[in-house]
């Protein structure tokens, strides 16, 4: 089969993974090497498909064809997908004629399971370590792992990676079972949980090392153990393809933040795909959902706030307006926010603040009392903001964040019937 | 990010500019719109002479003005004074963080960006909190310059499309990649070491409109800008890049704003998968209805679970390659 035709198959079978980040790698460049590629600190986005979604990394399946039959997976091996099979060099080629053309910050390569989870993660590290070994490439490389190939396997991934992920898929237990019935939680977790306590011992034995010293005759360094996994591992659950509530979504994240130290974890709606299983629900993604629960990940990661304040009694989030804004509609006690007085755990409770400009405001104040033009200076959404806060010349009208509420519903309702039209 | 290249020229100490009244309107003119070191030795000579912002005028020698709204043009009668005529005088006290934002706001291709530079830097020798207030007007504004170029920098290091060029008889080793690429602000020259650690070991070339930057896996060095049409054509070989991007494309979550917001229309021109996003948005909603239709239509699965659905072998078959 023609190259083209591949790449077209296994690009279209790779895209329902969320995460396309390029950062937090190790620092490296190839100023020193024979071959070629830089990586560390900001992730680089070098284009953007229709989508919205990022382009960082050549997103690859080394293969779509699969042994298991997840019922939410184009390449379920029930699914009459076309099917195709990249020869490793070929995966290999691709990555560093994209590099070169500076299309691309590395490669994020997954599989369908073909033979056995450990010939297919053998495969997968192959292509990886081709491309560290034989090409010097020092770009970024996210290696999606089986979960059930053996440890052995994974840490081998892990020396060639810049991160591992395995994907939870399903929020809950229950719900894997019954739509991926061959994919086994409990190995899920047992693998995290070694990626974790290998990028843990790593991280120390790297840190360990004594620094060089610089007198003559002195014992030379010992060297660093090679790094395993420098931007750690994420996950991916899907958002929509079962009955799971957001409580139970958030829950689950917590969790896996807390458990396993993730890095990220992704968020995506459950899209049509072609050929689908009737058992799923044929209704377009639920994006607004999926963009409420990264909204909320973020307060919970970031903000202060606990999962229990977030989400309604229904075990939903909000769709109609975001949910900090939620928050603060439904404990008007806790406002109007003296912005020259409150602490700092309260400003990030504002609507319509974030992190930088809590900051900004918090610096602004040790040097003088803030009025509303000091508000007006900050990149914020003040018709969001002023109905929460005082200011030395501003106090808001009673029942202005009610209103403000209420415009924010009315609003949302014609963009909801649009995204799921 | 390496520090910006050295523009340290030579500085004649004959003060051409003495003679001036303070009064009297002056302009400054600096050597190009990257030259840091002819702004920061005007500035300390302005400042130690006492001269208000308000009576300085800043451009820059090959720097049009085009499209820039120049409140510089008050002043500008044609007659300036080239910074590195002017004397030496003490460095400013200036915070270090300061610094290395206003820096990076000169980059801007702002036309009053100097004049607001010195300003603040006069307003800071006065009462240094200035430095300090991160809501303070011009601070403000300096911040606001300073993340576009930061921005563009970026920009440039996810934008900047190499294609290959075979010289004469296409002997390996050399292979040339060359990009074209017009940035809005002045980052060639900080961005360029960037692209050096990244290709140190190929042979490339940046074509702008103001500068040309090559590498030949020793050095970067930096020529005279450049025309569009310098720069190669599609290879054979974008072809594949073209179909990965499409393909990467999921039709059932079209969010065009949210792609524009990160891939302004202004760097299309320059970017071969652009052109796809019409004919794939065009196509999007059709095909996201083909996969809901279809899903109705193929009705229950009756294969059990663990049995190879007929007709497709469990294992790739060799075919399959």
């Amino acid at each position: 089969m023609e190259l083209l035709r591949k790449l077209t198959l296994l690009a279209d079978a790779a895209k329902y993974d969320a995460s396309c980040a390029s950062s937090g790698g190790a620092k490296r460049s190839s100023a020193n090497g024979t071959g070629m590629g830089s990586s560390g600190g900001m992730g680089i986005c070098h284009s953007y498909a229709p989508d919205g979604r990022c382009i960082s990394l050549l997103k690859l399946l080394l293969t779509n064809w699969c042994i298991y039959d997840c019922l939410y997976c184009v390449n379920r091996e029930s699914s009459n997908v076309p099917r195709a099979r990249f020869a490793i060099d070929e995966v290999v080629n691709l990555t560093l004629d994209f590099y070169r053309r500076n299309v691309i910050e590395g490669l994020f390569l997954s599989s369908g399971i073909v033979q056995s989870p450990d010939h297919t993660m053998e495969q997968v590290i192959e292509v990886a370590r081709r491309l560290r070994e034989v090409h010097d490439f020092r770009g970024y490389i996210h290696l999606k792992t089986i979960p059930d190939a053996s440890e052995a396997l994974v840490l081998r991934a892990g020396r060639y990676a810049d991160r591992l992920s395995i994907n939870v898929e399903l929020p809950t237990v229950q719900g894997l079972e019954a739509l991926a019935p061959e994919k086994n939680s409990a190995a899920i977790r047992r693998s995290m949980a070694r990626i974790r306590t290998q990028c843990d011992d790593t991280r120390a034995a790297r840190r360990a090392v004594p620094a060089a010293r610089s007198l003559p005759a002195t014992a030379p360094r010992p060297a660093k153990p090679p790094p395993f996994a420098p931007a750690g591992q994420s996950t991916q659950m899907i958002v929509g393809a079962d009955g799971s509530d957001d409580r139970s979504i958030l829950q689950a994240s917590a969790q896996l933040y807390g458990d396993y130290h993730l890095r990220r974890v992704y968020y995506s709606a459950f899209s049509p795909i072609p050929d689908a299983s009737s058992r799923l629900p044929p209704v377009a993604a639920p994006l607004l959902r999926e963009h409420r629960l990264y909204q909320a990940d973020w307060l919970l990661r970031f903000y202060g706030f606990t999962q229990d304040e977030i989400v309604t009694d229904s075990g939903m989030l909000s769709l109609a307006v975001d949910p900090k804004l939620a928050w603060a509609l439904a404990h008007g006690e806790r406002f109007p926010v003296d912005l020259n007085r409150a602490p700092k755990e309260m400003l990030l409770r504002v609507p319509g603040l974030g992190v930088k400009s809590v900051d900004r405001l918090l610096a602004a104040r040790r040097l003088r009392r803030l009025r509303l033009a000091d508000l007006q200076r900050l990149a914020v959404p003040t018709a969001k903001v002023l109905p929460f806060v005082v200011l030395v010349d501003h106090r808001p009208a009673a029942g202005a964040a009610q209103r403000l509420g209420q415009a924010q519903v009315l609003a949302a309702t014609p963009r909801q019937q649009d995204m799921f039209a | 990010m390496a520090a910006l290249p050295d523009m340290h020229g030579e500085r004649a100490t004959t003060p051409a500019a003495q003679g001036f009244s303070h009064g009297e309107p002056l302009t400054v003119e600096l050597a190009s719109p990257t030259d840091w070191a002819g702004f920061v030795h005007a500035a300390r000579w302005l400042v130690q002479q006492g001269r208000p912002p308000e009576a300085v005028a800043w451009r820059c020698a090959g720097e049009s003005l085009g499209g820039h709204v120049a409140s510089a043009d008050l002043f500008d009668t044609g007659a300036a004074t080239s910074a590195a005529t002017l004397p030496t005088a003490p460095a400013l006290n200036l915070p270090t963080d300061w610094v290395a934002t206003a820096r990076r706001a000169a980059l801007n291709a702002d036309a009053d960006r100097h004049a607001l530079l010195y300003r603040l830097a006069w307003r800071i020798h006065q009462q240094r909190d200035v430095a300090f207030d991160p809501l303070d007007a011009d601070g403000r504004r300096m911040g606001h310059l300073a993340r576009a170029v930061q921005r563009e920098a970026h920009k440039m290091k996810a934008f900047v499309r190499f294609r290959p060029v075979v010289d004469g008889a296409g002997e390996a080793g050399t292979e040339r990649h060359i990009a074209w690429f017009e940035p809005t602000h002045h980052v060639q020259e900080w961005v360029a070491p960037f692209f050096a650690q990244r290709f140190a070991n190929m042979r490339w070339a940046i074509l702008t409109p103001r500068v040309s930057v090559l590498w030949d896996r020793q050095a970067l060095q930096f020529g005279p800008g450049a025309r569009r049409e310098q720069a190669p054509a599609a290879d054979a070989g974008e072809a594949l890049w073209l179909a990965y991007y499409a393909s990467i494309f999921n039709p059932a979550r079209v969010k065009v704003a949210a792609m524009r917001k990160e891939m302004p229309v202004r760097y299309w021109a320059n970017l071969p998968e652009a052109q796809l996003i019409t004919p794939l948005l065009a196509e999007a909603a059709q095909r996201t209805q083909g996969m809901l239709d279809g899903a109705v239509q193929a009705g229950p699965r009756t294969r059990r679970r663990g049995q190879p659905a007929a007709g497709r072998p469990l294992k790739p078959s060799p075919s399959g390659r």
